[in-house]
This record gives C-alpha cells, structure tokens and sequence, in this order.
C-alpha cells in the first residue's frame, strides 16, 4: 500500500517580500522592452552598470553566509529576484552565479570557500560547467580528470557553459576514475580560443561551449565533497530557472492581455472571443501553479544538503514552470495573429526563451522521471 | 493526504482537552462505522436515489448526532451541542480520515441550518433546528430554474403575497433530495418590477407538502436519481416563511453559500462529500495488472500518474498559497476565483483516467461484479460532471476569470 505524505509547507517572509516589491521595481525600470531588445546582438547580453548596481545592492551575497561576506538570507530570498528578472526579461550573469556559487558553499572545503566566495559576494562571475553530452538529463560524463606531474589534467569539452565569455571561475563536472567530481577553473588558466560561443535560440541569453583539454589544476582546486554538491546543484539550478521562466510566464500574459484587450477584429476586442479568452485564462493558471510551487521550494530550500521533500518541490516546480512558459509564449505567438509572425512581436522574445529554458537543468519529462520513484515506489 | 499532514501539524499543539476528545472520536467511528451494506454508497448527497439508500443514511445521521458528533457547535436548547466549533472540525477531520457515510442531510446542516442560528426567529430555530440534525426532516434548495443555469438573477418564479400567504408559481430543476424534502429553501420573485434584477427576489423556509407543489425525478447520466424538478401551482405558503425582508432574497442566497466552507464557517459539520484522492488512483494503479506486473510499474501510467500529482499537489499549495497575501497582489483574486475551475476539472479528467488505466474492465458498470470496485469510478467520473457544470460551468467560470482578474472584454 503507497502511503505518501505531502509536505504542504509554503510562507513568506516580510524580508522576501520586501525584496519581491523593490526587485519589481528595479527590473522594470532597468529592462524595459526596449532596453531588452538593444541587448539581443550585443556581446555580454546585459548591461554593466546595471549588474554593478545589483552587486553594490548586495543581491549577489543574499544566499551566501555572513562569514564570507554575504547576508545570509538563504537561497530562498533569491526566489523573488530572479522571478522578477524573467518578468521583464533583465539578464545578468546573477542566475549563473548563483548557482554556481552554491557548488562551493555545499561542496567545498572551508578553505575553498573562503577562498573563492568572498570574491563572488564582489561580482566575479561563476558558471557551472556540466553538459558534456546530449542532454541534461544525461548521466554519462565524458570529460575527465586524470592525475599528472603531482597535480591533474583536464581533458574533453564543455556545451553550453552560461555566460561563458564573462566567467572568472568555472566548476566543471569531470569524471575522474569513473567518480563524478567538481573542479574549480580560474578563467586565466584556459588557452587562447578555449571559448566558441553557442547561438542560442534566446536571443536574451549567452553561452559557450568550452574546451578545457589541457588544463592543469591542483589538488586543493577539487571540491572535497562533489557527490551532494552535485545533486544539490542540479536542484537549485532547476529551481532558479523555474522562477525565471515563471516571471517570464507572466510577462508573455501581460503581453497577451495588452494585444487582446487593444485589437479589434470583425468589428470586436479579440479578447472578448471565448477561443481566445479561454486558453488565456488557462497560460494564467499554469503561471499561478508553477509560481506556488517556486515559493514552496523557496520555503523548503536551506543551506543543508537537500532532503527528499525539497528534492519534490524543485523537480515540481521545474516540470510545471517549463510547461507553462511554454504554453505561455506559444499562445502568445499564436494569437498575435499575423504580427506574431514578426520579430518585432514580443511574443517572439518569449517562445524563444521557452524553448531555451526548458533545457536547463533538465526538461519537464526527465523531471517527471525521476520524481516517479520519489513519489509512486 | 493533505488532511493527515495537517493533522499532524495540529495533533502536536492539541490540548489535553482535545486530543482526549480525538481519541474518543477515533473510538466511537471504529466500533460505530456501519458494514458494507452491500450496494454502493453515495460520495455526495446529490446520489441519494433510493428508499434503501436514503434509509441507510438516515439512520447513519441520527446516529452521528445522538453521539454527539454532529451539530456540536450549534445551540443546545435547539439540539445542538453548544460547544467550541474546534471540537467539531476535529471530529469531521477523523470522520472523512476514516471515510465513513456521509451525513446527507446537507442543505439543512450546511445552508438553511446555519442561516436560522443566525438570523431566524425563536420559534423558527424551535421549529426546524432539531429535524435539521437528528434527519427527520430533509432539506432541499430551490434557487436553479430551468434554462437559466445558475444565474439567479434571471429567476422567474413568481412568489405573490395574499393576505397571510404567498401564492408560489413557476418551476425549480436540480432540487437535489427534492422528492424526500420536507423543507426548501426558496428563491422566487416578489416583485418583478423592480429596477435591478436582484432587487425583486425574497427567500422563503417553504414546506414541501404545500397544495400545489409536486416534483418529478430527473434521471442522471448515472442512470440513477437524486435530483428532480419541482413545480409550483398556486401553491400557498404561509407568509410568516419569509426570511428577513421581501427583496432582500438574494442577499441572503450570497449569504448562505458563505456556510459552504464547513464547521469553522457556521454550518453543522459531518462528512457531506467522500473525496477521492490521488492515493486512492495510485492505490488502484498498484492492483490492476498487465501481463502479471502492476501497471503502477508501466513507464506511460507512471508520467501520467505524476503528472496527476503535480496538479493535485498545485491545488492544495495554491489553496494556502491564497493565504499569503503578498503572493496575490500580482494577478488579485486569481487563485480564489479560479479554485473551482482547478478543483472540479482536475478530479474529472483523474477519474476518468482511472476508468482508462482499468483497461477491459473499465467497460463494465455498476450491477456487473466484474467491476473494478463495484462500478465506482465510472460512476464517480459521470457524478463529477454535476461539480463541473453545477455552480456556474467550467466555462462561465473561465469567462469570470478572464473578465475579472485579467480584464479581458465581456462578450
């Protein structure tokens, strides 16, 4: 007999709060529409200032502890920063870094993390590394990590390494003896071409695919304890990108919302037709559920290693933000009519990051697959 | 599931006082919970189709109430246990814990019941509160009209006063129980002059067994009863049946729908509705077999299964995430006005699913005892359909969502 209890657990805190109204804020005004679009064709994808002025804020110390400098708040204060940041599609490398940084904090040694922390509280962007393969979903790792001259040798290739071209430190997912392990790269220490950069179907967003046959790293820069870090790591990023793309969920709606309430066709507001209106109401429901689930992470989710409840809400919470946005941006083409057909449409910025975002740390069905046992066994 | 997380969440924190009273409940439901009566049990008080069900639930009712189970918060002088309503939500979590029958009697507890302990007279809380509770006296609704769905404001209904009577004509659908009602509670037209539709509407404790009333059963696609029609001609009522004052009826209506939401709300309490949960798929999902394996084991059922869970798991977040209000202020009253919606169309396509996963025997119905579980997902996948239609259809509650959270334009 399948006994299940269902951890129901979902608060919000004043400080969270807060942070939801003022990271509103400063997302919209920092990222316009227009702004977003001046920044497809450009190098980085974002604005310099503008990721200077987040880091003087301190939102890249908010879920790293006070000892290295950060504010302590946990992971789950980030949760309305990068739900805003999708909102009105504000890129930085901040969702990167994250991640990247709770590699360290959860998989580092007290030496590695005071040594590479502090400096990522102070802007130095971090990426993980981890695609080597066909998919996310994918558990064979073919770069490797191999023992040579009293330190280790590098060898195979990286895919799209996020925000690759501006990365100061690298983790990279290598195989060292058939063991899955985290290894820290200084971007100094990669060879001249080591970085191609990928076209990505999201225009919004950068990557690279990253060759680090070669490189040399000593002992003290593999992280002590990969194995939780990793499985962590994968959570936490599917959970970022979940709240990303519920922001961005919404801000396809609004788009919709503006075009059916504004566009008359036989003489009526589209928006009073049922064909349209219905499945509208329909993208608004599926944003609504994924963003209960990204705040029910958000309520779980602690610096100790992720237990079995967390592991659920993360997986949830990716499967259903992924398939609403991309419900979400492919309605919103769809019922844009001729001018969805366009790349000045919008709608075109948000079917192109569905498709992007859906990838990221695994799409909705490997999700499913592995909350299968989780939840049915 | 939910209910058992929560459970424990309270149990923790409960007095001695109470969780002494839990275990006397827990005890009373295991020696008391009648057998198999071997015929299917209605999940809700709209499947009441015969005599020997109506017995059956009858008798379970009264003995839920000379136990003291039901009605504990009500005034005692009127048969009521007048005591903290607490005590009655924890006795209605142990009861659906335990599934037992529900207590049937449901406009009476949870509409009309509530309604008179807060507005009624004395003598009208003399008059109906103990038929209420003990089911001598059933209760039924009569707000729905035949082709006007649930938009009250159309009602037609004439209720015309005559000295110390109304003159009641016209027609009610979906009077649930209405061929066992002693009482309904009504909603007719008082004055069909009046500038705004709902203006004109008083609400009446009509007797049944007036002259002039007559109903005739309505058929399911269940193939069994439960509702019916009910017809006015000339029927005479006695005036002093009027709540509150004339025109004032649909204010009251809104009113009494505020008691739906159980015990903690004003209403009786007792189980009214047996749910059926995931657990409950996932448990069939392990019993039927392909080729000797459970189908809990095929790779397909099992994403199916999964996805099942993570709505059904949106839904019971997105209830408490309601209670968060710096989580609503982006889209208002979403989440709230779209709980229905979520709710009852969620429960139609799981049920029908298990109808899908029972593979060959999914075919057969209630009577064949090849059945899976005696019929009882076929017949609860068709019964579903009055939650998703009833109350307004899931498409007019699409139309309110879209119209008033996303100010999309009426048609």
């Amino acid at each position: 007999m399948i006994t299940r209890t269902a951890n129901l657990d979902i608060s919000f805190s004043d400080e969270q709060a807060m942070i939801l109204d003022s990271a509103k804020v400063f997302c919209r005004d920092k990222s316009d529409i227009t702004t977003v679009r001046s920044l497809l064709k450009s190098e980085t994808g974002y604005q310099n200032d503008v990721w200077a002025e987040m880091i003087a804020l301190g939102w890249t110390g908010l879920a790293l502890p006070e000892q290295y400098g950060g504010s302590g708040m946990g992971l789950g204060a980030t949760i309305p920063l990068v739900e805003s940041m999708g909102r009105y599609l504000l890129c930085t490398p901040f969702i990167t870094s994250t991640i990247a940084a709770q590699a360290i904090l959860r998989g580092g040694t007290n030496q590695q993390k005071s040594r590479w922390l502090p400096s990522m509280v102070e802007g130095a962007v971090a990426t993980m590394a981890l695609l080597d393969n066909e998919d996310w979903g994918a558990t064979q790792i073919r770069c490797t990590l191999t023992p040579k001259d009293g330190g280790f040798v590098l060898e195979g290739k990286k895919l799209q390494v996020n925000d690759a071209a501006v990365a100061d430190i690298f983790l990279v997912l290598a195989s060292s003896n058939g063991v899955p392990t985290l290894v820290v790269v200084e971007a100094k220490a990669l060879p001249e071409g080591a970085i191609s950069n990928n076209t990505l179907v999201d225009e919004t967003k950068r990557a690279g695919n990253v060759n680090f046959s070669g490189v040399t790293i000593k002992a003290d820069a593999i992280l002590a304890n990969a194995a939780e870090a990793l499985q962590d790591v994968r959570l936490i990023g599917a959970l970022l990108t979940a709240s990303e793309a519920t922001g961005t969920s919404a801000a396809a709606l609004d788009t919709l919302v503006d075009y059916l309430t504004t566009r008359k066709q036989f003489g009526r507001l589209i928006g009073s037709y049922q064909a349209l209106k219905h499945p509208t109401v329909d993208i608004l429901l599926q944003m609504d559920s994924a963003r209960t689930f990204i705040y029910h992470a958000a309520t779980l989710i602690s610096d100790a290693h992720l237990n079995k409840d967390t592991e659920i809400a993360c997986r949830m919470a990716k499967a259903q933000a992924t398939d609403a946005l991309l419900f979400a941006g492919d309605r919103a083409v769809q019922f844009h009519g001729g001018m969805g057909f366009t790349y000045d449409c919008n709608a075109m910025l948000y079917i192109r990051r569905a498709q992007w975002a859906q990838h990221q740390y695994g799409d909705a069905q490997h999700h499913r697959k592995l909350l299968a046992p989780l939840l049915l066994d | 599931m939910t209910e058992n997380s929560q459970l424990a969440g309270q149990q923790s924190m409960e007095s001695t006082e109470l969780s002494d009273f839990r275990k006397g409940i827990i005890d009373w439901i295991k020696h008391n919970t009648p057998a198999d009566p071997g015929f299917l049990l209605p999940q809700t008080f709209m499947e009441v189709g015969s005599e020997q069900v109506l017995d059956f639930l009858r008798e379970w009712q009264y003995k839920v109430w000379s136990a003291g189970y039901l009605g504990m918060a009500w005034p005692k002088q009127y048969g009521g246990g007048g005591m903290p309503r607490l005590f009655q939500q924890i006795a209605d979590e142990e009861m659906r814990r335990a599934r037992v029958p529900i207590c049937f009697n449901v406009i009476g507890l949870g509409w009309a019941g509530p309604l008179i302990i807060d507005t009624g007279t004395d003598v009208e809380k003399e008059t109906y509160i103990k038929g209420i509770l003990n089911a001598e006296d059933i209760w039924c609704q009569g707000f729905s009209e035949p082709n006007h769905g649930s938009d009250l404001g159309s009602i037609q209904t004439r209720a015309e006063r005559d000295g110390d009577e109304y003159v009641i004509n016209g027609s009610k659908i979906w009077t649930t129980l209405g061929n066992y009602a002693k009482y309904m509670i009504l909603l007719a037209r008082t004055d069909a002059q009046a500038e705004r539709r709902y203006n004109g509407l008083s609400f009446f404790l009509a007797p049944m067994g007036a002259n002039g009333i007559s109903t005739s059963p309505i058929q399911k696609l269940t193939g069994e009863y439960g509702f019916t029609e009910t017809f006015f001609t000339d029927a005479r009522i006695p005036a002093s049946c009027i709540m509150g004052e004339e025109g004032h009826g649909w204010r009251i209506a809104m009113h009494t729908l505020q008691y739906e939401r159980g015990a903690e709300a004003g209403a009786a309490g007792g189980v009214s509705i047996l749910s059926i949960v995931m657990d409950d798929l996932l448990k069939m999902a392990q019993d039927v077999e392909r080729d000797g394996q459970p189908l809990l084991q095929d790779p397909i059922t099992r994403d199916n299964l999964v996805k099942f869970l993570i709505e059904e798991q949106a839904l019971y977040l997105g209830e408490r995430r309601v209670g968060i209000p710096a989580l609503c202020r982006d889209y208002p009253n979403s989440l709230a006005l779209s709980g229905k919606l979520r709710g009852t169309e969620f429960f139609r396509r799981m049920r029908q699913y298990a109808l899908t996963l029972q593979g060959a025997p999914g075919a057969l119905y209630v009577g064949d005892d090849q059945a899976v579980d005696g019929g009882f997902w076929q017949r609860a996948y068709l019964n579903n359909f009055s939650t998703t239609i009833g109350g307004g259809t899931s498409q007019v509650q699409a139309n309110i969502i879209g119209e008033h959270v996303l100010g999309l334009p009426k048609d």
